[in-house]
């Protein structure tokens, strides 16, 4: 056992001075706005210029082929340096990674350049009015056309679908009563025929998120993700990685709780706030150790993925929390703890309750009894 | 980096697990709380090189080694072995580092068979030495002094019967310098450590009996387990458990650096937390027959009590943790 990063001191050098002379003096405009996205998007083309937006991925693709250790020492770099939030990741952490593991070489060729360019913004489309929780109640439909699908239904709370360009979510292919049978995975452009996008504020009122209106959209059998009725399955390996480690690294919390300690002190180092300030901390400092834990062990998916999940969507609450704590009255005005703030409180919503990722922590890891279903 | 156990770390956890097993420690623990303080576990912890772990070789033993001190810690609380075990590892570290030549020669190479039983105090931080009437050696730390010490008045009755704590004082000087309260220092942290790790190991042990009978317990026509407040509750009971869990490796491997003390500290807060939360757990799930006496669990659940404010509350830690975490540039979240 050990904890010997030396050989990745060099990388980390590398990308600490790139990111030094890059990262942008004044922050970019939150990216839930139609402005802050367009910065964020640029942003994206500068990263992958320097290739470093998809670090991780083969070269062919605009990666670097960088080690799981080297992606997580990115990330704390990238994050303590300040950088923009990545209007991409639901592009490069979810779908490409469902790619990597179903994907056509073709699609993968097709997909995964722009995407790491940031020519490509991509949201997703899981849930629906009736499916939110129980994901496998949905009922926009893909039907049987000539070279394709046709999809109808209702897609919400797509994240990023305000602005972005593809979607990628499932649609049912088969008769209702399946459930998890007879999904079908697929991706769409945003901008297709049939297609509304319905822009929807979140809770500060960006519109972080949108509904979109399916009317009889084409979808040629290239953009299938997968064999057509196996949506369920090949959407679950992306649902593992939403909850585990890729989607929020350790980088961001560590970086997060370092300027919370260093807001507590400018704010007078309140000994009534001290204990839940040292908590975040340390709490972030556990979850660099569990991931490189996870990464030692080689399997971030399944159910230890919940536990993940759990912990680091309520730490990124409290964390927060903590900070508005000690802003006083000033904790309601717009910046950046606040956007922080109102983005954390979406962690234990999405990507699976947390109430949903206890169920999976006490039924797959723990053992216990199912529920007796209806 | 390798950040998990390596196959000989695990034989150790193995072999002390089985040997706890089958030593039975409820029955022990009920005897060492009546005052019967047989050293039959004793010397089979020493024969396994538990003790040696934190003696080094000179004198004996094989440390120090951090991470086989975790393992061994862990596997100890698990199975809520009695005695002054952490105290006797501190102790090592403590007669080891101030400069007590005579003192260390004599106790150290016994300590590491297993042959000595040793407590200890300091003034303002281990206020009481535990199991003192058992020991055959009391240390005492008292700035740049180190005393042996005797027991001043019978045990205080606590909440965990198998913690005999006595108020002792100092006999005799047997090193004075500014090597003993450095010494006092590692010797803290270790115990903190080791400490730590005992509470992940009742915890981890706490939530295995508690699972396992919420899977047999049934309540309106079914096993309680089913029942998804039950179900959330020993969730998080994981959660908090498998993330302190790394930080008291972490912590080992920083043996020997100026973060050890952070470290250290950063680990027995989230241990006491998470075990914490788990013996309330243990105690809400069982429901009244864990609020009783003759209910083994209620050994780990009382233990689980008292080793969260031992060497250092929650609070203490928290401390510390935070002023050694150095200045950053900015204060917003970007």
């Amino acid at each position: 056992m050990d904890l010997d990063l030396s050989p990745v001191e060099p990388f980390r050098a590398e990308v600490r001075d790139w990111l030094r002379r890059n990262v942008p003096a004044t922050p970019l405009p939150s990216l839930e706005t139609e402005a802050g996205f367009a910065a964020h998007r640029a942003w994206e083309r500068t990263l992958a210029a320097a290739r470093l937006s998809v670090v991780s991925w083969p070269e062919e693709y605009g990666g670097r082929g960088a080690s799981p250790l080297e992606w997580l020492v990115f990330e704390e770099e990238y994050y303590a340096a300040g950088a923009p939030g990545r209007v991409s990741q639901n592009g490069i952490n979810l779908l490409a990674l469902t790619l990597f593991a179903h994907g056509t070489p073709g699609q993968l060729g097709r997909v995964l350049p722009p995407m790491a360019a940031g020519e490509v913004i991509w949201a997703q489309a899981w849930s629906e009015p009736g499916a939110g929780s129980d994901l496998a109640a949905l009922r926009a439909t893909a039907t049987r056309a000539d070279g394709g699908w046709r999809l109808n239904g209702q897609k919400t709370w797509s994240s990023r679908a305000a602005f972005a360009d593809r979607a990628f979510g499932l649609f049912r292919s088969g008769p209702a009563a399946e459930r998890h049978r007879g999904l079908t995975y697929l991706m769409f452009p945003l901008d297709a025929d049939g297609v509304t996008v319905r822009p929807v504020g979140r809770l500060d009122g960006r519109p972080a998120f949108a509904e979109l209106f399916l009317d009889d959209v084409f979808v040629p059998d290239r953009d299938v993700i997968g064999e057509p009725g196996q949506g369920w399955t090949v959407a679950m390996s992306t649902a593992g990685n939403e909850r585990g480690l890729t989607l929020r690294s350790p980088g961001r919390f560590l970086a997060a709780a370092d300027r919370l300690v260093a807001l507590w002190r400018a704010h007078g180092a309140d000994p009534l706030l001290r204990d839940r300030v040292a908590d975040a901390w340390i709490k972030a400092r556990a979850y660099r150790l569990k991931g490189f834990e996870t990464i030692s062990r080689a399997d971030d998916a399944g159910a230890e993925a919940s536990v993940n999940k759990v912990f680091w969507s309520e730490l990124d609450v409290e964390l927060h929390e903590t900070a508005l704590d000690i802003l006083g009255a000033d904790a309601e005005l717009d910046g950046d703890w606040l956007e922080g703030y109102v983005f954390s409180l979406a962690g234990p919503i999405y990507a699976g309750t947390n109430e949903i990722q206890r169920n999976l922590i006490a039924e797959r890891v723990l053992g216990l009894p199912r529920e007796a279903r209806r | 980096m390798r950040f998990v156990l390596d196959t000989e770390q695990r034989l150790l956890g193995d072999t002390l697990h089985g040997l706890l097993t089958k030593a039975g420690t409820p029955a022990l623990i009920r005897r060492w709380a009546a005052g019967d303080h047989d050293r039959t576990l004793w010397s089979a912890l020493g024969e396994t090189g538990v003790f040696a772990l934190a003696v080094p070789e000179r004198h004996g033993g094989a440390g120090p080694l951090p991470v086989e001190l975790v393992v061994a810690a862990h596997e100890l609380g698990r199975h809520a072995a009695p005695g002054p075990i952490v105290e006797t590892l501190a102790a090592a570290a403590l007669l080891d580092g101030s400069a007590a030549a005579g003192p260390a020669a004599e106790w150290l190479p016994r300590i590491a068979a297993g042959q000595a039983v040793v407590s200890l105090g300091s003034p303002g931080r281990i206020r009481r030495a535990l199991d003192a009437d058992a020991a055959d050696l009391i240390l005492l730390a008292d700035g740049e002094h180190l005393f042996s010490a005797v027991p001043e008045g019978p045990a205080v009755r606590a909440l965990d019967p198998a913690r005999r704590l006595f108020p002792v004082r100092q006999v005799e000087r047997l090193a004075t310098g500014p090597a003993v309260p450095r010494a006092a220092a590692t010797a803290y942290d270790l115990a903190a450590l080791a400490c730590a790790a005992q509470l992940l190991g009742l915890g981890r042990a706490l939530l295995d009996v508690t699972v396992k009978y919420a899977r047999t317990r049934r309540q309106f026509g079914r096993p309680i387990g089913e029942f998804q407040a039950v179900k959330h509750h020993l969730a998080n009971a994981l959660t908090g458990l498998e993330f302190a869990r790394p930080l008291a490796y972490g912590a080992a491997l920083s043996f020997g650096s100026p973060d050890f003390p952070r470290d250290v500290s950063a680990a027995k807060a989230a241990a006491s937390d998470a075990a914490y939360a788990t013996a309330r757990t243990a105690l809400q799930v069982h429901g009244a027959i864990g609020y009783t006496d003759e209910y083994d669990p209620s050994l780990w659940i009382r233990k689980v009590r008292a080793l969260r404010s031992a060497w250092g509350t929650p609070a203490d830690h928290r401390a510390r943790v935070l002023a050694a975490v150095p200045e950053v540039r900015g204060e917003s979240p970007r």
